[in-house]
């Protein structure tokens, strides 16, 4: 496809986005003092997103292996998929921030029109098929993150945050940019199919210096997107940049850029190493790399979560662990483990932007994020305490929620690869989805077996707080019981890259 | 009703009442318990219903409901009973509607959660009973963990908090790694036969190797063992039964428990016949440390509901051990001591219960002579407390009974171990029926307690009743489970026996007929002539049915009951002379 029409009109998403966020920006200048300015922001970027997901959806033949200008940026179903769920993400991110007064009113137009971008750049990042694309996708998600981040001008807390994000953010661009020079120098190509071809003569070949090289390469790229993903060693940033961040971002910043990473991660690593390759014997260990990866990832994460006292930083440990459950599935690489990674993320959305959404809540009524703020919530508001209990559990992994599907997906697909190192990392998962479930059941106790202390009277749920919370829960719901149709659109967008 | 939706309605009918209760304004807590009420006895109603429909002398699954849910990966909605599983789906629901008047005056916050949580655990239980596709039996299994973990933790004890956390843990450490073995399971059955599929009569067909074997079987046998539960994992009992409300009590000691009984008897041994005889020494020493220790901790308990909680360790042993003689009066014994269990100890939590309620205390110390006070109580108690302890002519007898003929067929050392167990639960219960009942009444305040009341009367009798049909007249019951049970012996038998078995089974279940796009034994299913129940004759399994054929186990009964009497006769000369 390398007429420049056919091109334009398959990255419609973003230029509808494109669109939307200058719009947007028109709109929050001329609406400048107005006290409908924050509503109108809010109901005209999450028109824009609607239109870009409605936009995905007019793309034209979203068939394996199609790609727009050139080999740059993918057309397939996996990209559209990842595409539309990120800009989901986003929709969520607009609407909690509106409600969050954490984000003051008159800046909410900045925070708005940076949420947009930084949707059009997970967009590209999940779609990019070169290197150089990729790269740009990540930069374009890193920088409106660091800026989102440190909102909160007068908090140090935020402040410290948006530092240390930036700089462990710098040291991994920087380490994965030295991966991809390698690469190129090796292979003299930036697309990642070439790569892969590159890949696959050279581990035919005999050993040479080469091969250690490519070694090299890959591990400092996984650097990257590990940074991206939160997956442990470069997950440090994780649980301070959470707490930092206003409460609406950081419940986007969870799942947002995690898919949009995890979609660039299962590209880069099936189109450049190809599952194939890596099962023959000589191929790179990649799997049981990523494999010994994701294990260190949940287990860190799930044990540092054990002795929160914050629940907002407790729920960031546990994004990091569930990042370790979806690179199990990485790991395996088939084409299960694709569709287990893209059916767990749509529910992940649901169920961690709800449980942020009700720490958000708590937090506007009590000021506080810390566990004991929740005593006593199953009476003094028992609405938010029931829906809450649903995502914990749902995180938790317990049926009927949606949580137990995707993570019986997930496990699913590990056990189907069939070989002795990932039966031992399903085992490894399961059991730490028993830690996981101490630390959730410890906030479910916390809500419902703990009297309220002095003073802790009713959280007053608003009306948008409440219907957003069902509009999460329900779904969390219903998707346990009947996720036939989810799994049959994953099975036609999954028709991927090869 | 028609015969495929009946088992539907009995799993839905408590859990849809219980979404309804949630429409319910929450101030009006006397509506709740009556809609509850009447939502279990309909669900009574219906499982007696079932059981009335059902084919007698058929082995194999009945009343099967399916329909194809998630066909791409093979997940069928796919109820059916047997002869095994319809007296745990009786039990279940005759202790739905007693378990909610035992929390008439109770429970007095929050009641419409509460009831809402039991009809939601009562929907769980039953689901799991029926369920025959593992991946709806799981979903199940996983259900009634949240409902517990709150009935026990919002409405319990004192030390609540952290006996619902043990308890939840307990169990989900073994439920995960059963789920990772269910997968395995599922994936090697699709390596051998090209069909993904989660249906147990199928999957009992898989053939695996021995490591395969072992290392799935203890992935199951550890979820139901924990959950039974069996000797060195039984330590969340005391603390889950001692802190939840009566009504959760009842419940756990009731049926949860069976659940784990009920998962070997089903799951367990029949899908990995070799490894369940290779662990076998080690499940009869289990379970008979379970059986004397559970007894011997329970003698020295101040705590009258502890002391029934290491009761119901004792008692689980014998269930235990009567699975693992592997022959069939091991196995009817050890159903028919399930049924018994869940009617005595459920009972006994209810008396309680009810003293609790008067008193708020359940020390043993704080009681004495009773009798004088409350004599109904004191009689009803006595009277459990003899068929606790296996008094010929009351239901405890015939399971333990036959529970130590099956395990003297297996091994002499460990009946005669768990025949001191009959003793020493003698030893354990009269002693405190000596303590709590009769003697002087020395503490004044128990004087003015008010006797058993209309309420309480009302939900004990249906129990009592069953305590004495089902001592007297056991027969029918056992006659109705043996073909079922004889059917599961040959599964849970390594040999030529189990594929014939096993295609018989899925024949009268049609499991052999395609039902879902996800399957793809068209041809097999096409030839093979469709019996709508086709009966199993013992004659599958001659070598086991020599040791206690359950026609003549009336004629057994009676006549040791002589015996019997007299080792109960000389426990309580010795208890009460203490």
């Amino acid at each position: 496809m390398t007429n420049m029409g056919a091109s334009l009109f398959a990255i419609l998403p973003e230029l509808v986005l494109t669109g939307a966020i200058l719009v947007v920006i028109l709109a929050d200048l001329l609406l400048k003092a107005r006290p409908g300015r924050p509503t109108a922001v809010a109901v005209l970027s999450c028109l824009g997103l609607v239109g870009s997901v409605a936009a995905i959806a007019a793309v034209p033949g979203p068939g394996a292996g199609t790609s727009a200008f050139g080999v740059m940026i993918a057309t397939d179903g996996f990209a559209l998929f990842f595409k539309g769920l990120v800009y989901f993400a986003a929709f969520f991110g607009v609407i909690l921030g509106l409600m969050s007064s954490e984000i003051r009113r008159e800046q909410y137009g900045e925070y708005a029109i940076l949420l947009l971008c930084l949707a059009m750049g997970m967009g590209l990042l999940a779609a990019a098929r070169n290197l150089l694309m990729l790269y740009l996708g990540l930069e374009m998600v890193s920088l409106p993150s660091y800026i989102l981040t440190g909102f909160r001008r007068g908090d140090r807390r935020s402040s410290e945050a948006a530092v240390k994000y930036v700089i462990i953010g710098a040291a991994s661009s920087g380490l994965m940019l030295y991966g991809f020079s390698l690469l190129y120098g090796l292979f003299g190509t930036l697309d990642l199919t070439r790569i892969g071809m590159g890949i696959t003569r050279l581990l035919a070949g005999p050993p040479t210096g080469e091969h250690l090289a490519l070694a090299v390469a890959t591990l400092l790229s996984l650097a990257g997107f590990a940074y991206k993903i939160a997956a442990v060693p470069f997950h440090m940033w994780c649980p301070d940049v959470y707490e930092g961040a206003p409460t609406p971002f950081t419940a986007f910043l969870s799942v947002g850029p995690k898919a949009a990473g995890m979609a660039a991660l299962l590209r880069f690593f099936l189109t450049a190493f190809g599952a194939p390759v890596a099962g023959a014997v000589g191929g790179f260990p990649w799997q049981v790399l990523l494999g010994i990866l994701a294990m260190v990832t949940m287990t860190v994460g799930n044990f540092a979560a054990l002795n929160q006292e914050n629940v907002k930083r407790m729920l960031a440990y546990s994004s990091i662990a569930h990042a370790g459950y979806m690179m199990m599935a990485v790991a395996v690489g088939s084409g299960d483990a694709v569709r287990s990674v893209m059916l767990y993320l749509p529910i992940y959305l649901l169920m961690n932007t709800g449980a942020f959404l009700a720490v958000m809540a708590v937090r506007e009524r009590t000021g506080s994020e810390l566990l004991t703020a929740y005593r006593g919530l199953g009476s003094r508001s028992p609405y938010l305490a029931i829906t809450l209990t649903v995502f914990l559990f749902s995180l938790t992994g317990i049926p009927p929620f949606a949580g137990f599907i995707g993570k019986f997906y997930l496990f699913a697909a590990v056990l189907k690869a069939g070989s002795p190192f990932f039966n031992v990392v399903a085992v490894v998962g399961v059991l730490n989805s028993v830690i996981a479930l101490y630390y959730y059941a410890r906030l479910v106790r916390t809500a419902f077996f703990e009297k309220a202390g002095e003073g802790e009277g009713a959280v007053a749920l608003t009306e948008p707080s409440r219907v957003m919370l069902t509009v999460l829960a329900v779904p969390t719901l219903i998707l346990g019981i009947y996720w036939g149709p989810l799994a049959s659109l994953i099975e036609r967008s999954a028709g991927m890259m090869r | 009703m028609t015969q495929s939706t009946i088992l539907s309605l009995v799993v839905f009918l408590p859990l849809l009442a219980g979404l309804a209760l949630l429409l319910v304004p929450r101030q009006r807590v006397v509506f709740c318990r009556w809609w509850t009420l009447a939502a279990m006895t309909a669900g009574l109603v219906a499982s007696g219903a079932a059981l009335s429909m059902m084919q007698k002398g058929a082995a194999g699954m009945q009343l099967v409901h399916r329909v194809p849910w998630i066909p791409s990966m093979g997940i069928d909605y796919f109820l059916g009973v047997d002869g095994i599983s319809i007296y745990l789906v009786l039990l279940t629901s005759l202790l739905g509607p007693i378990v909610v008047l035992s929390a008439w005056r109770s429970i007095g916050e929050k009641v419409r959660e509460f009831h809402f949580l039991l009809l939601l655990l009562q929907a769980g239980i039953l689901g799991a009973f029926l369920s025959l596709d593992l991946f709806l039996f799981y979903m199940f299994w996983e259900l009634m963990l949240i409902p517990m973990y709150l009935l026990i933790g919002v409405w319990g004890g004192p030390r609540r908090v952290y006996a619902a956390i043990k308890f939840v843990l307990y169990t989900i450490v073994g439920s995960l790694l059963m789920l990772v073995a269910i997968l395995y399971l599922y994936f090697a059955h699709h390596a051998q036969t090209g069909m993904y599929t989660f249906d147990l009569l199928r999957l009992y067909g898989t053939e695996l190797t021995g490591p395969q074997q072992v290392w799935l079987f203890a992935a199951f046998a550890l979820a139901f063992a924990i959950k039974a539960p069996v000797f060195p994992l039984h330590t969340w009992l005391p603390d889950a039964h001692v802190e939840a409300p009566t009504a959760g009590s009842v419940v756990l000691a009731g049926v949860l428990l069976k659940l784990g009984t009920y998962g070997f008897l089903r799951f367990a041994l029949p899908l990995f016949p070799s490894a369940a005889h290779a662990a076998q020494p080690l499940f009869l020493v289990l379970a008979v440390i379970g059986i004397v220790y559970g007894a011997l901790v329970a003698m020295v308990q101040t705590d009258i509901k502890k002391l029934v909680a290491y009761s119901s360790v004792s008692h689980l042993g014998y269930c235990v051990l009567g699975l693992f003689a592997f022959n069939i009066s091991g196995f009817s014994g050890s159903l028919f001591q399930m049924i018994s269990h869940g009617l005595s100890t459920g009972a006994l939590f209810l008396l309680v219960g009810m003293i609790y309620d008067r008193r708020h205390t359940r020390e043993i110390a704080d009681f004495g002579g009773l009798a004088q006070a409350v004599p109904w109580f004191a009689a009803t108690f006595v009277f459990v407390t003899l068929s606790s302890i296996g008094l010929p002519g009351l239901n405890g007898f015939v399971g333990e009974f036959l529970v130590l003929v099956g395990a003297f067929g297996a091994n002499r050392i460990a009946a005669a171990a768990a025949t001191t167990g009959v003793v020493l639960g003698a030893v354990y219960m009269l002693w405190l029926v000596k303590r709590f009942l009769f003697g002087p009444l020395v503490h004044e305040e128990n004087r003015m307690m008010s006797d058993l009341n209309g309420r309480e009367v009302l939900l004990l009798l249906p129990i009592l009743l069953f305590i004495v049909y089902l001592g007297v007249h056991p027969g029918p019951f056992l006659r109705r489970m043996e073909p079922s049970l004889h059917a599961t012996l040959t599964l849970s038998t390594p040999g030529p026996g189990r594929v014939e078995t096993l295609r018989m089974l899925q024949l009268s279940t049609g499991s052999l007929r395609g039902s879902g796009t996800g399957w793809k034994a068209g041809a097999e299913g096409a030839t093979a002539p469709r019996g709508a129940s086709v009966p199993l004759l013992p004659a599958t399994a001659p070598e086991f049915t020599a040791v206690v054929p359950a026609p003549g186990v009336m004629d057994q009964v009676l006549t040791v009951t002589a015996s019997a009497f007299a080792v109960s006769a000389s426990a309580v000369g010795n208890g009460v002379a203490r």
